[in-house]
């Protein structure tokens, strides 16, 4: 099962009390302020988490793989997450046995 | 924008809620977020994106130092896939804002 925003939620109705309203509400705005700042060419840092940056991609031809068909794919911002050094410790310690 | 800069944002909109409430809460969600992926399990936040693992296998590696051969085991490294809206939003306002770094 996928973590939701409404398991988080949930978490914080369950850990610090908030009620369910104030848990939704600042939720919601956090993922909110991410997208504001990258939406206004700010990168945004959260320490021990990772960072999400913006990449401007210059155009370049590609092609339909189902097709093979010649398309051309314009220029286009992309986000891109740069995982902290602690997350990828955490997650480097994970000996799942069935890749995902 | 930092974390820190991150909850003042979110305190000035959550007047009502004490500021040390504000912090407490993005801790709180984000150690919640560490600790899926950190057991292998996916994030899915609607309009944001999604969090998951991606399996490197094992491979042979070299200290850089002295050029000398090293086995590194198989590992799960994280990976974020931006949600459509996301991707619109940001791809949308990329003539009127340079990216700042």
């Amino acid at each position: 099962m996928s973590l939701t925003k409404a398991d988080l939620t949930e978490h914080l109705f369950d850990e610090l009390g908030l009620n369910k309203r104030e848990a939704k509400e600042i939720v919601e705005q956090m993922f909110e302020s991410i997208k504001e700042s990258l939406e206004k060419g700010e990168q945004v840092k959260i320490s021990g988490f990772g960072k999400f940056e913006l990449k401007d991609k210059e155009a370049r031809p590609g092609r339909n793989p189902k097709t093979g068909e010649d398309v051309s794919i314009s220029a286009r911002r992309v986000v891109t997450l740069r995982t902290g050094q602690k997350l990828k410790e955490r997650v480097e310690a994970y000996a799942g046995t069935q890749p995902q | 924008m930092t974390k820190s800069e991150l909850i003042e944002k979110l305190a000035e909109q959550q007047l009502h809620l004490p500021h040390k409430d504000v912090e407490l809460a993005v801790k709180c969600v984000l150690e919640k977020m560490s600790r899926a992926l950190s057991s292998g399990d996916r994030i899915e936040i609607r309009g944001f994106g999604s969090f998951s693992l991606h399996y490197r296998p094992p491979r042979v590696g070299r200290n850089p130092k002295n050029g000398e051969a090293v086995a590194l085991s198989g590992k799960y490294v994280p990976h974020f896939k931006p949600g459509k809206e996301l991707r619109t939003r940001v791809d949308d306002s990329k003539e009127k804002y340079k990216i700042k770094f």
